[in-house]
């Protein structure tokens, strides 16, 4: 997923190991709750529409997965098992049959939704049925591949997933049925995009009308324009601690409206108790120093990088792209991201920690496993071989102090390099889609990956696989338009690999992650971290690699 | 005197004073327009003040205009010395980004980007204003280029855009409202409702409206092809979009003119529309149209700077005084003077612009109440 607005960043995860970088605020775990009391979240404005089916932010996504449950989930801890994915509205972890394409859920009985009403298994068939009714942003790349899906995307309104999601109502079960087999498959049903509702729930993006869910709180009311409430849910009863854990505060509200500036200085004073949005460049010092024990930072499994239009002159020469990836002064874009402690240079796709990641960078003055400085040399002989200096180029950017920040620095690269470069911010609320349709014919743009689930997949296949190209359309998230046949076969072997031999699959995903990274359909620049600014009186502050704040887990003082 | 002394202004003061017995101390004659209270200078005697001269020693009179208009030559010449200060003074290309840049201050090297080395260490903040008469005086923004040298062609380029606006302005609002009020019947019909439509719109809404449709693609007018990130691109936009504010008024200055003695007279004695037009109107209306250049231009200039602060006038890194603004709104907290500086600029020259444009209206047409918007 993408980041805020749009995609959202949200889960991006974590490092697996030294989650807690610098976590002077969390950790706490230990600690004995405190319920009751009022969490009072900041954030510039609302995420959009409330349906969890559809609504694709990190903003949002992170109080999902407090107000609904999947079938399973991710464990929600504060450490690296907070990727692994448990039973949660299911009894148990189903075990894969007929060789990987086939799960068979049992659910678990006695939870009610917040309407009261129970759960049922003709609610697990309905929810998923809905997801391509209402056309779910993920249900070609994450859901395509169970049975009944083709003929569900094609002509969603009369989806019935018949013989792909097979619910027995007497003996509590669901059975899901996969065209082939999926490694990732419990990965891809734990994020809120495969939440559960009532069968009843409208068959239309909801908006801001609340659906009932089965999580600890409910939305009690939500104006974009400034609040959403959330209260406990009356029929909640914790049913797996690290599925679901129970709240501590009683309420949670959250405020929109207030700029980034006035959102720090009330979370300084006590005033709120946490902001969604990243603290502004210009109080990071701050921060770091008068209100250091209210900071937490946390390393993402994500990348801000920058994809190049391999079907569009001048990048639909190799040469260009790696010149672009030599020239990069990736230590100097940190900086515009406030330093080495916020982010460090990279220049494969896997992030670190990440499973299959093994340090790589070809495209740095002594190649090796980690990028040391910028080779200008070798990229402008690569331009003056393609013979492309000279021409024209546009960077498309979001119209952020961040993202435009990095642009102008590009600008002056591929100026460097010979091209005459504009550069033209966009509304962040509509770049992410803009640079994905070809319509557009977006040369370069400066764009931001986090992971939806925690597997080289998400990565590789969904951003560089073929499949993922989609011309024409505002939903092509291979934005770079990259499709190596022969790559794409070796992602296909690693998947198999995967349900076979886990070990050989990481292998091969790892070699997957050094063939795109050689063929530079983008230029990784780096992996970001996390700022959180907390008030003092919030504790227990757990930041989940999957999640990020586990905002159900903290109390107020 | 005769219907033709009246209506032509070119006609010999001498012949002119023959018509009529003037006292001799006369310095030159008034005929008052009646339908708008503005006065209409026709005709002197030979030697006596004419009217722009006349205009000119009543704005030599009014020392705030002068003091106006000083200050505006001194941001001009200033503005237009930004390449000799970028490489004499600041020695330094304002539009290069200098992220790893190191500066000498007071024997001791620093970077241009600093790094917070306490606490947390968490991130980097420009390089504050130096005060000397050198590199970095008015310190560096994000992308550690000098604010000053960027100020200066941010003043290039405003003053551009608001003069090269102004003139698409006026001459269009001239050409409509006169053709429009001169010919009346169906031509005044039609054009008033073009403007009605536009009028419509509120400024900005249109401003930025056309600004986030043409900005990332090219306008094509025939033979002219305005490409995106072109200067030209907010000077077009800006031209357009205060038209209706000028030409009606105009329009209504030229309807109030036809019903003048001198023209009726002209019309009697026969002289053609267009000489009527170019002899009797033009010149009356010209003056009025002085009168709004000033107040155009610093209406130009606050909708120049507020569509670049808004990512859609001139784009980067090129630099605007609205840019520059937006660059310092992420550093208000650690360096204001990034923002400051340009929104003070900003406001000395509208603030001179307005007060030179009162003296220009007392000057030339004081009894006008103009109002743009």
């Amino acid at each position: 997923m993408r980041s805020r607005n749009v995609f959202s960043a949200m889960m991006a995860g974590v490092g697996l190991a030294g989650l807690m970088l610098m976590a002077p605020v969390t950790g706490a775990a230990a600690q004995e709750g405190k319920a009751g009391g009022t969490l009072k979240l900041l954030a510039n404005a609302a995420a959009g529409t409330i349906d969890p089916h559809i609504n694709y932010t990190l903003q949002y996504f992170q109080i999902n997965y407090v107000l609904y449950d999947g079938l399973v989930t991710f464990r929600k801890t504060g450490d690296k098992t907070g990727f692994e994915v448990v039973a949660d509205l299911a009894e148990s972890l189903p075990k894969p049959e007929d060789g990987g394409k086939k799960y068979v859920f049992k659910l678990r009985k006695g939870i009610k939704f917040a309407d009261g009403s129970d759960l049922t298994t003709a609610d697990v068939v309905a929810s998923f049925q809905r997801m391509f009714k209402i056309s779910g942003p993920t249900t070609g790349t994450l859901y395509n591949g169970i049975v009944g899906a083709d003929t569900c995307l094609k002509t969603p309104a009369t989806c019935t997933l018949e013989g792909g999601v097979v619910a027995d109502e007497a003996a509590s079960t669901v059975t899901f049925n996969l065209v082939a087999p999926d490694p990732d498959f419990l990965q891809k049903i734990s994020i809120p995009h495969a939440a559960i509702l009532p069968a009843e729930a409208p068959l239309k993006d909801s908006g801001t009308a609340p659906i009932p869910g089965t999580g600890p709180y409910m939305i009690a009311s939500y104006d974009p324009n400034s609040l959403l409430k959330m209260v406990r849910n009356p029929h909640f009863k914790e049913w797996s601690k690290e599925a679901q854990p129970a709240g501590y505060p009683d309420e949670i509200d959250y405020s929109f409206g207030l700029t980034d500036e006035a959102a720090v200085t009330a979370v300084e004073n006590g005033q709120a108790d946490w902001m969604f949005d990243p603290p502004p460049a210009d109080r990071l010092a701050e921060l770091g120093t008068k209100y250091a024990k209210q900071v937490s930072v946390h390393p993402l499994t994500a990348m801000w990088y920058v994809p190049m239009n391999t079907n569009l002159a001048p990048f639909n020469d190799i040469r260009v792209r790696q010149a672009v990836n030599y020239a990069i002064d990736r230590a100097a874009i940190v900086k515009l991201f406030g330093g080495s402690n916020l982010a460090q240079p990279s220049c494969q796709i896997l992030p670190p920690d990440f499973p299959s990641y093994a340090p790589y960078c070809p495209f740095t003055a002594n190649p090796g496993e980690k990028w040391s400085a910028p080779d200008l040399e070798k990229a402008k002989a690569l331009v003056a071989a393609s013979g492309t200096a000279g021409q024209e180029v546009t960077i498309i950017t979001e119209d952020t102090e961040v993202s435009k920040s990095i642009g102008v620095y590009l600008q002056d690269v591929l100026n460097g390099l010979g091209y005459k470069t504009s550069i033209k911010p966009i509304s962040q609320n509509i770049q992410f889609t803009y640079i994905q349709n070809t319509n557009n014919k977006v040369q370069i743009s400066i764009s931001q990956w986090f992971q939806d689930y925690p597997a080289p997949s998400d990565f590789l296949q969904v951003l560089f696989s073929c499949a993922s190209f989609t011309p024409g359309s505002d939903a092509s998230i291979n934005i770079s338009g990259f499709c190596d046949k022969s790559i794409d076969k070796k992602m296909g072997e690693a998947q198999a690999a995967t349900i076979a031999d886990p070990a050989k699959g990481a292998q091969l995903w790892t070699a997957v992650d050094k063939a795109v990274t050689d063929a530079a359909p983008v230029a990784v620049l780096f992996t970001p971290k996390r700022v959180d600014l907390i008030s003092p009186r919030l504790k227990n502050f757990v930041f989940s690699p999957q999640f990020y704040w586990i905002m159900s887990q903290s109390w107020v003082e | 005197m005769s219907d033709q002394a009246l209506s032509d202004p070119r006609r010999n003061d001498a012949q002119s004073s023959a018509a009529v017995a003037f006292p001799a101390d006369l310095k030159f004659i008034l005929i008052m327009d009646n339908s708008i209270g503005g006065q209409v200078l026709v005709r002197t005697r030979r030697g006596a003040e004419g009217p722009w001269r006349t205009a000119w020693r009543k704005l030599r009179a009014d020392r705030a205009a002068i003091m106006a208009f000083g200050v505006l030559v001194l941001i001009t010449a200033a503005s237009l010395a930004a390449p000799l200060y970028a490489r004499h003074v600041a020695q330094t290309d304002p539009f290069a980004t200098n992220l790893n840049g190191e500066i000498v201050i007071d024997g001791q090297t620093r970077q241009v980007l600093e790094p917070s080395t306490e606490g947390l260490g968490l991130g980097f903040t420009p390089l504050g204003p130096t005060w000397d008469f050198g590199p970095y005086m008015l310190g560096a923004d994000n992308q550690g280029r000098d604010v000053a040298a960027r100020l200066l062609y941010g003043g290039r380029n405003s003053l551009l855009i608001a003069g090269a606006a102004a003139l698409i302005c006026l001459g269009l609002a001239t050409l409509l409202g006169v053709v429009s009020g001169f010919f009346g019947g169906l031509v005044d019909i039609l054009l008033s409702r073009i403007l009605d439509v536009l009028w419509a719109f509120p400024v900005f809404l249109l401003a930025i409206s056309l600004s986030i449709v043409l900005i990332t693609q090219s306008i094509i007018i025939g033979p002219i092809e305005i490409r995106s990130g072109s200067l030209w691109l907010p000077i077009f936009i800006i031209g357009i979009v205060y038209v209706p504010y000028v030409a009606r008024p105009i329009r209504g200055h030229v309807l109030s003119l036809m019903q003048a003695e001198f023209v009726t007279a002209a019309i009697g004695i026969g002289a053609s529309p267009w000489r009527i037009l170019l002899y009797d109107i033009l010149p009356n209306v010209i003056t009025r149209v002085i009168v709004f250049v000033p107040l155009i231009l610093a209406l130009n200039m606050m909708t120049e700077s507020s569509l670049s602060f808004l990512s859609i006038g001139v784009q980067p890194p090129d630099a605007s005084w609205g840019t520059i603004i937006q660059d310092g709104q992420g550093l208000l907290y650690s360096r204001p003077i990034v923002a400051l500086a340009p929104g003070l600029a900003i406001v000395i020259t509208v603030l001179a612009l307005n007060i030179l444009g009162d003296g220009v209206r007392d000057a030339l047409d004081p009894k006008s109440s103009i109002r743009v918007v």
